[in-house]
């Protein structure tokens, strides 16, 4: 099934599970073709390695279109690779020379536990969104959906934070292993929104706790999570975050 | 013809305009202090699961969720584009419950239910404004009132969208719906788990075994009630739109414990997507339809026209959806435009090296919007590079994101030459059989969303997936549920260790076994790959009698190698994608016999299911109502067995009559 | 207590850590503004006449004198939660990546403000140690001033002094190029109409204080300032 002709040599990091250490593997690979998807080109290797009975690479992956956020590769130093605005499984080989060396690690953080080579668990963003990462509305409780004009700027600006896909490459980017820019898009959007309006204060608290406990590191405001986010979540969401919790901390009721 | 006695579909009686609030108003109750002792189960997070499963357990029912991805927010739902109707009427444009349920009934080729999808068409408005409160942010016009755009098969515009990006924005509106009842307590998650069977008990479903995948431990749980939210099987085809782990085991497992499977042949073929662009390509990827409302679809005149799309002058382009379809244009729906697009490319007029691609040119849309901006600017006497470019910026605000992802992909720039599209596998409208309440053949299972047959009868309109997933998890299964858990408030704590479950488990156990065991010399990937080939060539966008009994031996030949030569890696009781694959493959291979017996039982052309045989003159679809007028539910009996089942469909309230766009 | 327990429960989280070290920062760029004032003095050029009568204002004002304290307060909180800040960042990544291209989302010295600190930090025991003090010693012990001007002109004939204390001029350019508007961005305060301003103003004071810092050595040095 090769039908490029690029060679490359890849350095992939293979780990069983969380309780052993892991290690980098070199591989070398052959015809690849630069219209093939940078996952495509794993799932070349992975066939190489059944044909010669070794274990595939493990790698999270689903809807192969930028959108799921289940991939997460670091690529030679950044997640989702060189590009920007682009998750790994839209990131293509036309992005390589032939003859480069590729190095694969997983995310890196605490709070993302390796299970596999280069899959990590990302359930503590899961937590952090079921600590208030919602509108309390109950199904049926709904009033008529254009009651309630919303500027289109502020609906504009919700959807643009509203557009994180969750991966965790802020987390992977950032050199504090923060969440702030994950946590930031979620409180943003529904700050910005009438309907997330009653629980603002209590939502912002509650976010910013869970994250803390999950042990995701500060942030020091470099910017690196907001310029490998692939969806563009920008970075005056965690402004915004800052505002609402220190907000919310000095008037809400909570003591 | 007669409906089979064991299909009873259980619709209110009534007038279709009533049956719905009626039967609502009357269907048995749970009370709170009994709901909390009642379990369910519900398998998948996309739009159908997530959203169930957040009213189930807001209803105060113990709920346990599992989804195989690391997140739910990671279902396939997120992926959808375009948008999601509604009778909201907001546009005053004529838009009725009764006009989208006629649309929904004539776009399925009169071949759904009518009932169902009337409910459907009642509930659509409530979805939005449930979407809307729950912070979903749609697309708005400057009033701050919502934004609709078109959609095909429909002259009205009653789609609600957020850029190209609804479905990631409804499915995380459930999600956070489902985070909240899991942060609550009331639901259980369980991600990274894939159901491996169901469990029957007295001929009612009590539960499930699912696999942990990242320790390969099965487990069982036990629920009153199980709901099978699993989506559709496209992938069987291997190379479609649907997520690579997208599958159908949890569907046919359950098929294969009695519950039937109704219209598996009826697939649909979305026709605006990135061609493909070589043998290593492992999925599609789905241009949004809504890309159909300002862009022209065309081939050249010439047959082996090898000049590039920039090169050839507007009189040497068929515009041949236009040209075939004046009334729709290029918002006719899926299937005929998928199929006029095969037609021009079989007959030589393709595009692309390949020649397996038409195109879909914006140039007119940028001279349409950039005119406007001048009128709306008051510049007279613009110039046509400024025209072009202030139209680009508009196109940009509406579609940016897919030009861009088009561009990802192809390396081409859609805002400087037409992109090149085809048709793939995008949908399944067959599924597992389910009556009016939902529930399939088996007592106590459900099915939900993309995983039943119900609505879309032999092609979905666009923007209605998202349409059913929702009403069927928000505003149906709530309801509907209650007439059979009434029933189960006197059976207390289902134990897990009945024998039914340790029987269960150990045939799961057995087979996954069976799987490491084999070590041949052939990877699930490739058995994959060689059954969607089959499926493409012989039961794909046409079918014939002759291919699909070709393909019908074909499949089983397969069936009879993989569990001979497949060679799984990997150990059992560790994090193991290889065998979560395999065991999916196995499942796609019965799937795909299934859907070939049923192609080629149905001796007509309907929706997206066209037999070469049955079509007109013109290369129309023939539907033949005297003979096929029904859903084809089968019932499983053993390996190469199948019993078909008959539901006849029953037209009271639309007059049926060819189909048609022109 | 309780109302201390959000209070202390504000401040130790992972923003309330962020919103001390920006308070901190600003309250310390305020206290830049007034030394680089008062020192700039100096550039009279009149034998360290002016510049003596603000440092006498400045050394014996009593409101001045309990400021003071708070600007030991000031630099010790910054310090300290600037330690725990890096700490629990460590922490946060306990396996490191293979390779990294920090470059290509960040600038280094955004990434370097634990590194710059502990160089500024350095510098300001070296600095202290000259003038303030042996200045506050001598003023416990005596209760008078020491001329400060006159050190100067003393301690500045030393080369490697001044190039310690460009040194930390240049440490001070980086750590305020990324401070200044990293602040801003901590207490939320950004807006669209004036983010351009406050880039502008971090970056022009980033450049104009430790520019007029680092010039005082160097005029005297080179004797332009006697």
């Amino acid at each position: 099934m090769s039908e490029g002709n690029m060679r490359l040599t890849l350095k992939v990091w293979r780990q069983s599970n969380s309780n052993t250490e892991g290690g980098f593997e070199n591989y070398q690979l052959e015809g690849i073709s630069p219209d093939m998807s940078f996952l495509e080109m794993f799932d070349v290797l992975n066939e190489q390695l059944v044909e010669a009975k070794q274990e595939p690479v493990a790698f999270d992956h689903d809807c192969r279109e930028g959108i799921c956020g289940m991939c997460s590769m670091h690529i030679n130093g950044q997640p989702h690779g060189p590009l920007q605005g682009v998750t790994t499984c839209q990131l293509h080989m036309r992005s390589f020379k032939d003859g480069d060396t590729i190095v694969v690690e997983p995310w890196r953080a605490g709070s993302f536990p390796v299970i596999k080579d280069l899959v990590v668990a990302r359930d503590a963003f899961d937590r952090i969104m079921a600590a208030g990462g919602f509108v309390s509305v109950n199904t049926g409780n709904a009033q008529d959906a254009n009651n309630l004009p919303i500027p289109k700027e502020a609906a504009d600006d919700a959807f643009a934070a509203a557009a994180c896909i969750g991966c965790g490459a802020c987390v992977a980017a950032c050199k504090n292993a923060s969440a702030m820019l994950f946590v930031s898009a979620k409180i943003s959007q529904l700050a910005l929104l009438p309907q997330g309006q009653a629980e603002r204060k209590i939502r912002a608290e509650k976010m910013v706790a869970q994250m803390d406990s999950e042990g995701f590191g500060a942030c020091t405001n470099t910017g690196a999570c907001s310029a490998e986010c692939p969806k563009g979540i920008t970075f005056d969401n965690i402004a915004r975050m800052n505002r609402e919790y220190l907000g919310a901390k000095l008037s809400s009721t909570n003591v | 013809m007669a409906t089979s006695p064991r299909l009873d579909a259980k619709i209110p009686q009534g007038p279709l305009e009533t049956k719905w609030s009626k039967y609502r108003s009357s269907v048995p109750l749970v009370n709170p202090a009994n709901k909390r002792n009642l379990e369910v189960i519900v398998v998948g997070t996309g739009l159908a699961g997530a959203s169930a499963a957040a009213t189930l357990a807001e209803l105060g029912y113990k709920v346990k969720a599992f989804c195989f991805q690391d997140s739910p927010r990671r279902a396939h739902s997120i992926a959808a584009q375009g948008g999601i109707n509604a009778a909201k009427n907001y546009q005053n444009d004529g838009d009725s419950v009764y006009r989208l349920f006629y649309d929904t009934v004539k776009g399925g080729d009169y071949r759904s239910r009518e009932a169902n999808v009337h409910r459907l068409a009642e509930v659509s408005g409530n979805i939005i404004d449930q979407c809307v409160a729950q912070g979903v942010p749609f697309a708005r016009e400057y009033g701050g009132l919502l934004s609709n755009r078109s959609f095909g098969g429909v002259q009205v515009q009653r789609t609600f969208y957020a850029a190209g990006q609804t479905g990631q924005q409804l499915l995380l509106g459930a999600y956070s719906g489902l985070q909240r009842q899991v942060g609550m307590g009331t639901i259980q998650m369980y991600n990274r788990h894939e159901m491996l069977d169901i469990v029957n008990i007295d001929g009612k479903c009590r539960g499930i075994i699912a696999r942990n995948l990242i320790t390969g431990e099965l487990e069982r749980h036990a629920g009153h009630a199980v709901l099978l939210c699993t989506g559709g099987y496209g992938n069987v085809f291997y190379l479609s739109t649907n997520a690579m782990g997208s599958n159908v085991t949890a569907a046919w497992k359950a098929h294969r414990r009695g519950a039937f499977f109704a219209n598996p042949c009826f697939t649909q073929i979305h026709p605006t997507c990135i061609p493909v662009s070589g043998d290593h390509q492992s999925k599609l990827t789905l241009m949004s339809e809504s890309l159909r409302n300002d862009g022209r679809i065309w081939v050249p005149k010439k047959k082996d026209d090898n000049r590039p799309a920039n090169a050839i002058p507007e009189e040497e382009r068929d515009y041949y959806l236009e040209r075939r379809y004046p009334a729709f244009g290029n918002l006719v729906p899926r299937d005929i435009a998928s199929r006029a697009a095969k037609e021009r490319c079989d007959a030589g007029y393709g595009v692309g090296s390949s020649k397996l691609a038409v195109y879909l040119d914006y140039s007119a849309a940028f001279r349409r919007y950039g005119l406007g901006e001048a009128n709306k600017n008051n510049i007279t006497n613009p110039s046509e590079e400024d025209i072009i470019a202030w139209g680009k910026a508009v196109v940009k605000e509406k579609y940016g994101n897919l030009f861009d992802m088009y561009k990802q992909i192809t390396g081409e720039d859609p805002y400087e030459v037409p992109m090149r599209i085809y048709p793939a596998v995008h949908y399944t409208m067959g599924g597992l059989w389910v009556d009016y309440n939902l529930m399939t053949t088996v007592p106590g299972l459900y099915s939900l969303g993309e995983a039943n047959f119900s609505d879309h009868g032999a092609n979905r309109l666009g923007a209605s997936a998202l349409m059913q997933g929702l009403a069927d998890g928000y505003f149906v299964i709530p309801y509907t549920i209650g007439s059979y858990l009434a029933n189960e408030i006197r059976t207390g704590k289902i134990a897990t260790d009945h024998p039914e479950f340790a029987k269960v488990e150990a045939e799961s156990k057995a087979r996954i076994e069976k799987l490491m065991s084999i070590q041949g010399n052939t990877s699930p990937e490739m058995f994959h790959r060689r059954l969607g080939k089959i499926m493409w060539d012989k039961c794909g966008m046409a079918r014939n009698a002759k291919g699909l009994t070709e393909a019908i031996s074909e499949i089983r030949a397969l069936r009879e190698e993989f569990w001979k030569d497949v060679r799984v890696m990997g150990k059992v009781d560790e994090f193991n994608p290889e065998l979560d694959k395999a065991n999916r493959v196995a499942d796609f291979i019965e799937l795909g016999e299934l859907m070939c017996i049923d192609a080629l039982n149905r001796n007509e052309s309907c929706g997206g299911h066209f037999r070469e045989e049955y079509q007109s003159e013109e290369g129309e679809a023939l539907r033949d109502d005297e003979n096929y007028r029904y859903v084809a539910a089968w019932q499983y009996q053993g390996v190469e067995k199948w019993e078909l089942h008959q539901e006849d469909l029953i037209y009271d309230n639309i007059k049926i009559a060819q189909r048609s766009y022109k | 207590m309780i109302v201390m327990s959000w209070f202390t429960q504000t401040l130790t989280s992972s923003i309330g850590k962020k919103l001390i070290m920006a308070l901190t920062g600003l309250f310390l760029i305020s206290f830049l503004v007034i030394h680089a004032a008062i020192n700039a003095m100096i550039f009279y050029n009149d034998g360290g006449e002016t510049f003596s009568h603000w440092g006498h204002f400045m050394g014996t004002n009593p409101i001045i004198r309990t400021l003071e304290i708070g600007l030991v307060l000031g630099f010790l909180f910054h310090i300290y939660d600037g330690l725990m800040l890096t700490k629990t960042n460590r922490a946060a990544r306990p396996v490191s990546y293979a390779s990294r291209n920090a470059n290509a989302n960040s600038t280094w010295y955004s990434r370097s403000m634990g590194l710059l600190g502990t160089i500024i930090l350095i510098f300001l025991v070296i600095h202290t140690s000259h003038f303030w003090i042996p200045n506050r010693t001598n003023q416990f012990a005596t209760g008078e001033e020491l001329d400060l001007y006159n050190m100067m002109l003393t301690t500045f004939q030393n080369p490697w002094v001044v190039l310690i204390y460009v040194a930390g001029c240049f440490s001070l350019f980086w750590h305020l190029l990324h401070g200044f508007k990293s602040a801003f961005q901590t207490l939320g305060l950004y807006h669209v109409k004036y983010n351009g301003l406050i880039a502008f103003l971090g970056t022009a004071f980033s450049i104009v204080v430790p520019l007029l810092f680092a010039l005082m050595p160097i005029a005297m040095y080179l004797g332009w300032v006697k």
